[in-house]
């Protein structure tokens, strides 16, 4: 039997023990969880510095700090979410006991990324110890010191059986794959993650994938521009452009993209100074790969701003391009790295045109202080979420959903949303064993009196609700009606 | 074919013409028009696919439709709203909410043991949301699916919601399209290819399958009424129902009066000759039937087994002391044929319903209230009607779907609505505030990083309407309750400074 098979059997052994289900369990390890964080941020910081040569700093800003607030979200409300949740009622089931029972999956198997390795493989585990499920954890292998500080230090806080931390490469992944879970969450790219789904087929294990896009960018002409293009660098250039819902690509009417480009190299010289190279907070790409995909995609635009690169170090400096076509090599695929093409455009009307060639993405950014504007955009476009006069930090607001439509995925998470999404919602209705009467009408033998009787009742009743807070205000009408009756008249 | 009329549907729905809520009620109305107008006829054609009788049809079909349809009809504009989120501090001053939306292009296919309802129900659910719609409904019950093919394009706009019928090859063809979702009602099998196919175009699905759903008799309940129910359950449609009580499990000690409590059901419900009844169903068709027919083989009915093959009619059969291995314990029955397993106690039953997949439904008939709460949370089914079979599927706030491989996704009323829709994210920011966002700047800081932290575990408010309203009567009623304790604190202190109002009274 091959490693995974033998965590896989061995978490879902330890499920079917039920130990995960109690809630005062749930939430012990998710403070071990917590624990973890706060304990180990020199390792975790260290890690990353090897693998992304992301500051200190930063890896709290994007990464620790989500977690640990989501972490106190979740032990805040779990309660509340596991508890049965009551449902409307109808004329025929007025006697019976209704309600929404969350109920854990079984095993969950978490696939991360590399560019937010902690954020990106952890979130779903917090959902899925939340439910009460066994998670496995199969942390990207691009990221070496990442997966090796995973599997060694995290299982000494958590239950080494319930949610074992599987490393390791593609071969590993596909034997992972070959296994029964009860639900997938990846997050990656769309040509693994059809792969991750017919994979799922085979065991019709539902599947939550968190893929990626060009997420556009629109700058309207009559917004603050200095404004915006701070936010927008900030977005672009965070973590040297790998970030799933970094702004891809920026569209603008063509009069006021030198503006944007002024702005934004102004932008780019305070955040990350003269030379980004040599300082701290400025990120490398990923691996040699990558560089290469990245820096070959110039090849047919203009560079306005930056353009530098050391293959040495995996550098590339931040670089905007300008009079970018549709056709350009840059506008294939999503970049997924330091590099921001203009798109001229000819207003709202252009933009939208354009977005809606696409695919649909995980986002699409909009800068204006026309409210109008901002609708029309949103209503005429789709995509995973929609973030207006910002980048990035609806990620943070974890009361809305986090998840992608079409090619940039299915299913969403976050907060409340990873507990729904990794908990059965079973539908209980409890009657009981007497009202025969009221059943005699749906027994044959049939006849039309009783068809009419069925439906008299099964007719959707009137809002119940409704009803109810009607009746009450007449009963404290009548009430002073006959207090003023008697006490004033 | 089948390119042609998802091309046509995708075309139609990037007109936008389903965008506005109108339009979509206008569709839901002509559709609530033409199952009120042609009763008659889809009670014909289900006579003749599957023996319904003329009563059934509204009961089990067609009311619910209606019930569906008008549901979807009086909440659209609550569904369709944009659905404000609580904010943490960071946006306090921004606008959040989920915004439903259409997806695109589903493909909707049915089934065909209740070939209306199962087609037609969600695509009530794919209009509200305000998509189009790819009917394909099931080619076994031919009648139906030809009616349908006939009826909806005089009703409802042609290109946005076309029905396609045919067998298995259209089908494959129809799957190699691209689809924005794909809503599958039927085997676990088909399921598997369905997902599969839908994988290539990372298209989400809705899969409401089957398999073997366990009704528990619990000794010390009253079996008269517990076998009537069950008897209902099982032999409406002749067995042919997801949700139908697959099997019986029970104490040997009651397996007598059980069999007895059918038996006289039975000639309640059907008269001593089942085949005579107007209002007992066949097998969809001869293949099905055999298949029955071979689960059957090697077993004494205790009651019913006849069987006619030329009307593929099959007696309501029970057989008892079936043995938890055997081949009728493998798969789906799909039929009027129901078998009972003994097990010592209820702890045995589950372990007997945890040993096997997870069911669709699960039934416990008991009247001790922990004995159920218990079967319920150390088992797990797409859903659980406790005393009864079926109900659950007709209450249109509790969502129906599987588990498992009973299935995925959920839905019914307002549940199909979401289910159909993409559920986006809005958070518009303002562009002023960007001291609150300096800290988040390179070069970055321990300082601004504290400040960012305090900023992100703020907790969360709910600024929603109903809040602030329910906030503001408690300040009133509060003040109003501060002021009243007041006022008696002085009257009981003795009067003391209302004494010169009292004064000015008299003199």
């Amino acid at each position: 039997m091959s490693r995974e098979q033998l965590a896989v059997e061995r978490a879902r052994r330890a499920f079917s023990t039920g130990r995960s289900k109690p809630l005062a369990y749930r939430i012990r390890q998710l403070n071990n969880l917590r624990r973890f964080l706060v304990e180990r941020q020199s390792e975790i910081a260290e890690a990353a510095k090897k693998d992304l040569n992301r500051s200190e700093v930063g890896i709290q800003l994007f990464e620790t700090l989500g977690l640990e607030s989501e972490i106190q979200l979740v032990i805040k409300n779990l309660k509340k979410w596991a508890a049965p949740r009551a449902v409307e009622k109808n004329l025929v089931t007025l006697s019976d006991t209704l309600y929404i029972q969350p109920e854990p999956l079984g095993v969950v198997l978490v696939i991360g990324a590399w560019n937010y390795p902690w954020a990106v493989t952890l979130f779903p585990l917090i959902g899925a110890i939340a439910a009460g499920n066994a998670a496995v954890v199969k942390p990207s292998e691009v990221c070496v010191h990442t997966s090796t500080v995973m599997e060694e230090l995290l299982n000494a806080y958590l239950d080494k059986e319930l949610y074992p931390v599987v490393t390791g490469g593609v071969q590993e992944t596909q034997e992972l794959l070959k296994q029964r879970f009860d639900h997938i969450v990846y997050t990656g790219n769309s040509m693994v993650g059809r792969i991750v789904m017919e994979a799922a087929a085979k065991h019709l294990t539902p599947v939550t994938l968190e893929l990626g896009g060009k997420s556009p960018c629109y700058i309207d002409k009559n917004c603050d521009i200095p404004l915006a293009c701070r936010r927008v660098t900030w977005g672009k250039f965070t973590n040297c452009g790998q970030t799933c819902i970094a702004p891809d690509y920026v569209l603008c009417e063509a009069s006021i993209q030198d503006r944007v480009i002024d702005e934004m190299k102004k932008c780019i010289k305070e955040f990350y100074t003269d030379d980004p190279k040599s300082f701290l907070d400025y990120g490398r790409i990923i691996n040699e790969r990558h560089f290469r995909r990245i820096l070959a995609m110039t090849e047919d635009s203009t560079v306005a701003v930056g353009g530098e690169s050391d293959h040495t170090e995996c550098y590339i400096a931040p670089t905007i391009l300008r009079d970018v076509k549709a056709g350009s090599k840059v506008m294939q695929e999503e970049i997924f790295g330091p590099l921001l093409p203009i798109v001229p455009v000819s207003g709202l009307e252009g933009a939208i045109d354009f977005i809606n060639q696409g695919e649909k993405s995980l986002v699409i950014y909009v800068f204006s202080t026309d409210k109008k504007l901002i609708n029309r955009l949103i209503e005429e476009t789709s995509s995973g979420a929609v973030l207006a006069n910002d980048c990035l930090v609806h990620y943070s607001v974890s009361s809305l959903p986090f998840g992608g439509v079409g090619n940039s995925g299915m299913g969403c998470y976050h907060g409340k949303f990873s507990f729904d999404q990794l908990s059965h919602l079973r539908s209980c209705m409890v009657r009981p064993l007497k009202n025969e009467g009221m059943n005699s009408m749906r027994y044959p033998p049939h006849t039309l009196g009783k068809l009419g009787w069925a439906r008299f009742f099964l007719v959707q009743a009137p809002d119940l609700a409704l009803m109810g807070r009607v009746g009450a205000l007449a009963v404290l009408v009548a009430v002073a009606g006959f207090l003023i009756n008697a006490y004033l008249l | 074919m089948e390119r042609q009329a998802v091309k046509k549907a995708r075309e139609a729905f990037l007109s936008g013409r389903t965008r506005a809520l109108e339009f979509r009620l206008q569709q839901l109305t002509a559709l609530q028009k033409m199952i009120a107008e042609r009763q008659t006829e889809i009670a014909t054609a289900l006579k003749q696919d599957i023996n319904r009788s003329q009563y059934d049809t509204p009961l089990l079909e067609l009311i619910g439709l209606e019930n569906d349809i008008s549901l979807a009809i009086a909440k659209l504009a609550e569904w369709a709203a944009p659905r404000p989120v609580e904010r943490n501090l960071l946006t306090i001053r921004d606008e959040a909410y989920i915004q439903p939306e259409p997806l695109g292009v589903v493909l909707i296919i049915g089934a065909w043991n209740y070939p209306w309802a199962l087609t037609l129900s969600p695509l009530v659910g794919a209009i509200a949301a305000g998509n189009a719609a790819v009917v394909k409904p099931s080619e076994l019950s031919e009648c139906s699916s030809l009616l349908l093919r006939a009826l909806l394009p005089r009703y409802l706009d042609q290109d946005l919601y076309p029905v396609v019928t045919g067998g298995v090859s259209e089908t494959q063809e129809l799957l190699k399209q691209r689809f924005d979702h794909v809503f599958y009602t039927g085997s676990g099998s088909v399921g598997r290819l369905v997902m599969e196919a839908a994988s290539r175009h990372l298209t989400p699905v809705t899969l409401e399958l089957g398999g073997k759903s366990p009704c528990y008799i619990d000794k010390d309940c009253d079996l008269r009424v517990a076998c009537r129910r069950i008897t209902w359950g099982k032999f409406t449609n002749c067995g042919q129902t997801c949700i139908a009580p697959d099997y019986i499990l029970c104490e040997a000690s009651i397996q007598g009066k059980v069999v007895d409590g059918i038996r006289q059901t039975l000639l309640e419900f059907y008269g001593a000759d089942p085949k005579c009844s107007a209002d007992y169903g066949r097998i969809i068709n001869p293949r099905h039937f055999n298949r029955v027919m071979n689960l059957m083989e090697g077993y004494t009915a205790v009651l019913g087994g006849q069987s006619d093959a030329s009307q593929r009619y099959i007696a309501p059969t029970v057989l008892k002391d079936v043995p938890p291995h055997s081949r009728m314990m493998q798969e789906e029955i799909f039929g009027p044929v129901l078998p009972i397993v003994t097990v010592s106690d209820m702890d045995e039953a589950i372990r007997f319903v945890n040993e096997r997949e997870k069911p669709l439904a699960l039934y416990i008939f008991c009247s001790d209230k922990l004995a159920v709460k218990k079967m319920i949370e150390e088992t797990t089914s797409g859903g659980v009607t406790v005393n009864d079979v079926m109900m659950h599927y007709t209450l249109s706030s509790l969502p129906f779907g599987g588990v498992g491989q009973s299935g995925m996704g959920s839905y019914h009323g307002k549940h199909t609505f979401d289910r159909l829709s993409h559920m986006r994210a809005c958070l518009v920011r303002s562009l002023g505030m960007e001291s609150f966002n300096l800290a988040r700047y390179p070069p970055q800081d321990r300082q601004r990083a504290r400040r960012v932290r305090m900023a992100l575990r703020s907790p969360m408010i709910d600024f929603s309407k109903r809040t602030f309203v329910w906030a503001v009567a408690a300040s009133v009623v509060a003040f109003g309750l501060f002021v009243t304790l007041l006022v008696i604190l002085l009257i009981a202190s003795g009067l003391n400074c209302t004494c010169w109002y009292w004064q000015g009274f008299y003199n």
